[in-house]
């Protein structure tokens, strides 16, 4: 089964909940109702003819210019070797989804980790923790605003360039060579120039020619 | 692991809470399991993982689509060309190039290379983490042959960066082709050499036989690919089933757990599909040498690479399982988001369902078997 039959059948399932296959300019995608999406996956998966039993990946992408976060389910049938991308939008200042670690297994560990990294909260999951950062870590990094905070227990992890550090004591170092080392006294001014020469005489030249050596 | 209920453990019988890592040899780079025992016998292992987190996805956010290339290495240490062929052919789908066929078949034979090298250290590690101490050496011999045939191609023994987007960074040097042939003569008959080592030696097999068995339905239901997958009797493999690249030129086998040492699914299936797997891969080098055509290493790919808005998937069947990337661009000279699907991440997630029941030892068989390693479950 295509792409564009399985989408016809959930439809005809579900109606309103199924929105439009994206205009397939790289990969199609569908978006669907967020209160519906267990309900979904759980008919894509029993349906005869569809039977989708791989959650091939679960993630989300940030969109703050829409206020949205959009968590992507990547679905595949071993059996029939079709897929399908559904996609659930939901509020970026509150987002939550319920959890389809009912339907298939592998949403646990997937979810967890958009969980951690993009903060949307999974109704209904069992073991909902962080698992690549820290349980008191502050902030979701994969969120487009996300700023570092300034450490962590005490450890910076923000520190100088450290060429301006290398610099400045490049400076101090000559600085001090030269303190241990003072250069040789700048030579004595040139000797004024001869008193000028009586009037009426060519002025010398600048140099004076070398004297003709035996 | 601060918000986890952990059960009040009982000190008047054998109940004990240990930490298993992050620094213990046999986890395979740096990670933890804090296990529940009762005696001898686990109740449950909680994998703790993020020790290596690099924010990998993070940064490709912020670099171009080029120079992203180097930094999907990292993502899998011990088979790095497998990271740098899928986020390759993912920006290839997105802006509409088509790799040149001589590309593609050095693709496909550094990627087969790697992959006996990958299988090399996990069977070998495999070994040694269950006993048996010398079977690492001899994979190690051969592996470092194979790092320094990739030397050759590509300057890097573990980090190659040698897959571009449109080709690939070099062709092949002079006298190269004889040499990797000269290997392989090598490699087939150390294959051999290493069943008559350690597979069929019976310690080994009582050891893993029908040890921490994953049911063909389980294997799927937590989304594990790759060997893992094929050791639970699922004849899947995308370079067959979904072919990219030149896999579709090459005749190769796919091998499928059949319980050798007790039942489909245990470790030892999961072990002797890989061996098998090396097999495999040297037979499709042999044929991609055979064949291969004449003509450019690169495709024509614009110095910026700017693809219209859109989202692409590229699956590819990596040494640890499917590893898709999964691009969304926003018409810029930047991804949006980057997300590559690991196949270690998801064996990972098994680990805690499978160890109840299982002896403290056993969870070492365990690991190995399922080949996780740190740095791709954390990326």
């Amino acid at each position: 089964m295509t792409t564009i039959e399985i989408h016809q059948k959930l439809q005809e399932a579900f109606g309103d909940a199924v929105g439009p296959l994206g205009e397939p300019k790289v990969d199609a995608f569908a978006v669907v109702k967020g209160d519906r999406i267990v309900e979904i996956c759980a008919w894509l998966k029993k349906a005869p003819g569809i039977e989708i039993d791989f959650l091939q990946d679960l993630t989300a992408v940030d969109w703050p210019k829409r206020n949205v976060i959009e968590v992507v389910y990547h679905l595949f049938s071993f059996p029939h070797r079709h897929g399908i991308v559904l996609k659930v939008e939901t509020d970026r200042a509150n987002p939550v989804v319920h959890t389809v670690e009912g339907v298939w297994k592998a949403a646990n560990w997937l979810e967890r980790e958009v969980y951690d990294l993009f903060g949307v909260t999974f109704t209904g999951h069992p073991d909902l923790r962080r698992v690549m950062l820290p349980d008191d870590w502050v902030g979701h990094p994969l969120r487009k605003d996300y700023q570092e905070a300034g450490g962590f227990h005490g450890i910076p992890n923000l520190r100088e360039n450290p060429l301006v550090e290398l610099r400045r004591l490049d400076l101090v170092r000559i600085a001090e060579h030269l303190k241990a080392n003072p250069p040789p006294p700048p030579p004595p001014p040139a000797p004024p120039p001869a008193a000028a020469p009586a009037a009426g005489t060519p002025p010398a030249p600048s140099t004076p020619p070398a004297a003709p050596q035996a | 692991m601060s918000k986890l209920v952990l059960r009040r453990v009982d000190r008047n019988n054998e109940e004990m809470l240990i930490n298993f890592g992050p620094q213990h040899p046999s986890t395979h780079g740096v990670l933890n399991f804090l296990v529940e025992t009762d005696g001898e016998v686990m109740r449950r292992a909680i994998p703790d993982i993020g020790y290596l987190h690099r924010s990998l996805e993070k940064i490709g956010e912020m670099v171009g689509y080029p120079g992203y290339m180097p930094y999907t290495d990292r993502i899998d240490y011990l088979a790095a060309m497998f990271a740098n062929e899928g986020y390759a052919i993912a920006v290839e789908k997105l802006i509409k190039v088509e790799v040149p066929k001589r590309a593609q078949y050095l693709r496909a034979i550094s990627c087969e290379l790697n992959r006996i090298a990958s299988h090399l250290v996990s069977v070998g590690t495999m070994a040694t983490d269950i006993g048996a101490v010398t079977p690492l050496v001899y994979a190690l011999r051969e592996r470092e042959l194979i790092n320094d045939l990739l030397e050759a191609l590509c300057g890097a023994r573990l980090t190659y960066n040698y897959h571009r987007i449109g080709g690939v960074a070099f062709d092949m040097p002079a006298g190269w082709q004889e040499k990797v042939i000269a290997y392989l003569d090598r490699f087939d008959s150390s294959v051999q050499e290493w069943d008559r080592l350690i597979t069929f030696n019976e310690i080994y097999k009582k050891r893993l036989g029908g040890v921490a068995v994953v049911s063909r339905e389980q294997a799927i239901d937590y989304g594990l690919s790759g060997p893992n997958l094929r050791g639970s009797g699922v004849d899947w493999d995308l370079r067959r089933d979904a072919p990219y690249g030149a896999y579709p030129d090459f005749q190769f086998d796919i091998p499928v757990g059949r319980g050798w040492a007790g039942k489909v699914g245990d470790c030892f299936d999961r072990y002797y599909v890989r061996v098998q797997e090396m097999a495999q891969s040297s037979r499709i080098v042999r044929q991609a040498l055979e064949k291969m055509p004449e003509g450019e290493i690169t495709a024509k790919v614009p110095r910026k690479v700017k693809p219209e808005a859109g989202e692409v998937q590229s699956r590819i069947e990596s040494a640890r399982g499917e590893m898709a990337y999964y691009l969304v661009s926003d018409g810029t000279e930047r991804a949006y988001r980057v997300r590559a699907r690991t196949g270690s991440y998801m064996a990972m997630g098994i680990i805690e369902d499978i160890s109840p029941g299982l002896m403290v030892a056993d969870l070492v068989a365990l690991i190995a078997s399922l080949d996780v390693v740190a740095p791709e479950t954390d990326r």
